[in-house]
């Protein structure tokens, strides 16, 4: 991966964030304007988070993150808006294909322990979460290897480019 | 040499056998289009039989597609876009994003459904999906040809783009659960009373990444439109597919569209594993209500007190067939819908639309009050034609209730079956219909 190491304050939110709630449907006349459409990202979830997030920053959801719709608009935009990692309980299938094709790591921890605007460093390779504000460390679960190459890559679009093919 | 192949294939095989060798219905048909013995956890790498996108997620994916280095389509007679999401356009944004997917069509030879067409999801059933078929679509109700025997989920924009530009795409086969449907359903109860009521058990994420198979002799009696349906919401519980074996009921539909020849029979072995069996039986079921904002928030609709409805919509990938335009009018039929309540009705696909004219559907709507929308998602994702003002309340036959779906954060939306919504059309609140027959 390009970073191994991040590190950022949290942004926290609750179980069953739906792609609605990430970039709802109002907004679809902006998707061919990446960076209006992004100026909305997550707003009726936290109206201010938008303005508020800074590069490298991390979400964390509860159980179920980006259930919906399959619009990749939704892990675009938050990717867009400098989100290192989102980290949740557990991911909708077809957010977490996403969030990987569009090069964004999505990581499976245990989320309960971790307050908004607690400051963590991820270390992506080893799979660990330390939480520099209560000084706790958390692991995450394991990127499926097919996963891994293609957050490696940055994303789809560029492993293909890369491999001519899916490498399993 | 051929030999040495041929046995350690047969010691390959000796291996296998060591495992239970019967298949689900996404094992074989996964199997059959990997040429491998695909089993749940196996990642495969599957040729598409078909691959699609639609208007809110097209762009984007043509922009991925153009992002790679292949520039052409794997097979355009395989690659349909669909102008459905917000059709006719409602602003100048999306009109030019609907010029931008023509112009792609029109440069790669794929097919082209434009403005009135219908559905995705309903066009797909009608002329493109087969049994045993793998189908991928840049929208998360791609499910729904699972009625017909296919393996079809939906994807994203990255996905897609590299399916339309290999032919292919990998997979990660799920493991599957069995729903095990028995039993009649009584009047005024159908498919999606019984789909709420299984996503209310299952919970929003209760199938993620599996696959529902549905099987069980009220199965076999069930119309393809009650399979579109119960099909079109697996995704609301997580699910990567939900799938029916394909029958006669499958067949005589082909036959119907004029593709009997595309018939053949899928089925699951009779002793394949599934990590869960759920027993639901029909007969006991009442007319069922997702409350806002989550699909899961599942209850009897004569549970719910007095709710008050500004806006009734019929129709959508989940129940615009003719089957519920039929029930409809049956509802509303020499009434008049209640004042205060806008009724939208809108037919899945030109075809339905067509059909529920020569039947007199449409006209028993009109005279009711109601308003007939041209084929398409409609209201569904508020992006027009019933956009819901501020604490309005919706009930909807359509999948989705989250909060801001309908174009406002402020609004409620409740689900339901087609007879309940033309029910509460009646009542201005919402109402079980067994209250107005």
């Amino acid at each position: 991966m390009p970073n191994t190491i991040l590190t950022g304050k949290v942004f926290r939110f609750g179980d069953d964030i739906s792609t609605d709630l990430i970039i709802p449907g109002r907004y679809a006349h902006l998707r061919s304007n990446l960076p209006e459409l992004a100026k909305h990202v997550l707003e009726d979830a936290d109206p201010e988070f938008a303005s508020k997030v800074q590069p490298g920053d991390f979400i964390a959801g509860g159980s179920n993150f980006g259930l919906g719709s399959s619009r990749e608009h939704a892990p675009l935009v938050i990717k867009m808006a400098g989100v290192s990692a989102i980290l949740a309980k557990s991911f909708a299938r077809i957010f977490f294909r996403n969030a990987v094709n569009q090069g964004l790591p999505v990581l499976i921890c245990d989320t309960d322990s971790i307050n908004e605007k607690d400051t963590l460093a991820v270390n992506l390779t080893e799979g660990i979460i330390k939480n520099l504000t209560r000084n706790e460390n958390y692991h995450f679960g394991k990127i499926p290897e097919v996963m891994l190459n293609i957050l490696n890559e940055g994303g789809l679009i560029p492993y293909i480019n890369k491999h001519g093919d899916f490498k399993l | 040499m051929l030999t040495q192949l041929a046995v350690k294939t047969r010691i390959n095989l000796a291996v296998r056998d060591c495992e239970p060798m019967a298949k689900t219905l996404s094992e074989k048909i996964l199997s059959e289009k990997s040429g491998s013995n695909a089993r749940a956890g196996d990642i495969v790498i599957v040729p598409v039989d078909l691959v699609f996108i639609q208007d809110t997620t097209g762009p984007l994916t043509v922009r991925q597609f153009k992002a790679g280095n292949k520039q052409t389509l794997a097979t355009p007679e395989k690659s349909a876009i669909f102008i459905d999401h917000a059709s006719p356009s409602p602003n100048w944004q999306l009109s030019n994003d609907h010029i931008f997917l023509r112009q792609f069509a029109a440069e790669t030879g794929c097919l082209l459904f434009d403005a009135g067409s219908g559905v995705c999801h309903q066009l797909v059933a009608e002329k493109l999906a087969n049994p045993g078929d793998v189908i991928v679509g840049a929208d998360s109700h791609t499910v729904t040809a699972g009625a017909l025997g296919a393996f079809a989920t939906g994807m994203g924009s990255s996905d897609i783009a590299v399916a339309l530009s290999l032919g292919k795409t990998w997979l990660r086969v799920p493991e599957s659960f069995k729903i095990s449907i028995s039993g009649n359903f009584s009047k005024g109860v159908g498919a999606k009373d019984l789909v709420l009521h299984l996503i209310g058990m299952l919970g929003a994420d209760g199938a993620t990444y599996k696959a529902l198979e549905f099987s069980g002799e009220t199965v076999a009696k069930m119309s393809m439109p009650q399979r579109l349906t119960i099909a079109n919401m697996a995704i609301e519980s997580g699910a990567k597919v939900g799938i029916f074996p394909s029958d006669k009921v499958t067949r005589d539909f082909l036959k119907s569209l004029g593709r009997g020849n595309k018939y053949h029979e899928i089925k699951p072995d009779a002793d394949a594993f599934y990590e869960r069996v759920i027993a639901v039986e029909a007969d006991k079921l009442d007319p069922m209500v997702a409350k806002p904002h989550m699909v899961d928030n599942v209850a009897p609709a004569r549970s719910l007190g007095e709710v008050k409805v500004n806006q009734v919509l019929i129709g959508t990938c989940t129940n615009g067939r003719l089957e519920d335009i039929a029930e409809t009018a049956r509802i509303l039929k020499n009434k008049r819908c209640h004042p205060s309540v806008r009724l939208l009705v809108c037919p899945a696909s030109k075809k339905i639309l067509s059909d529920a004219i020569d039947a007199g559907y449409v006209q028993t709507i009109i005279e009711a009050g109601g308003i007939i929308l041209p084929p398409g998602c409609a209201a569904c994702l508020g992006l027009h034609q019933g956009v819901l003002g501020d604490d309005e309340v919706c009930i909807s036959t359509a999948n989705r209730n989250f909060k801001g779906r309908m174009g406002n954060p402020n609004s409620f939306i409740y689900l339901s079956s087609p007879a309940t919504a033309a029910a509460s059309a009646l009542t201005g609140k919402i109402t079980d219909p067994r209250e107005v027959y």
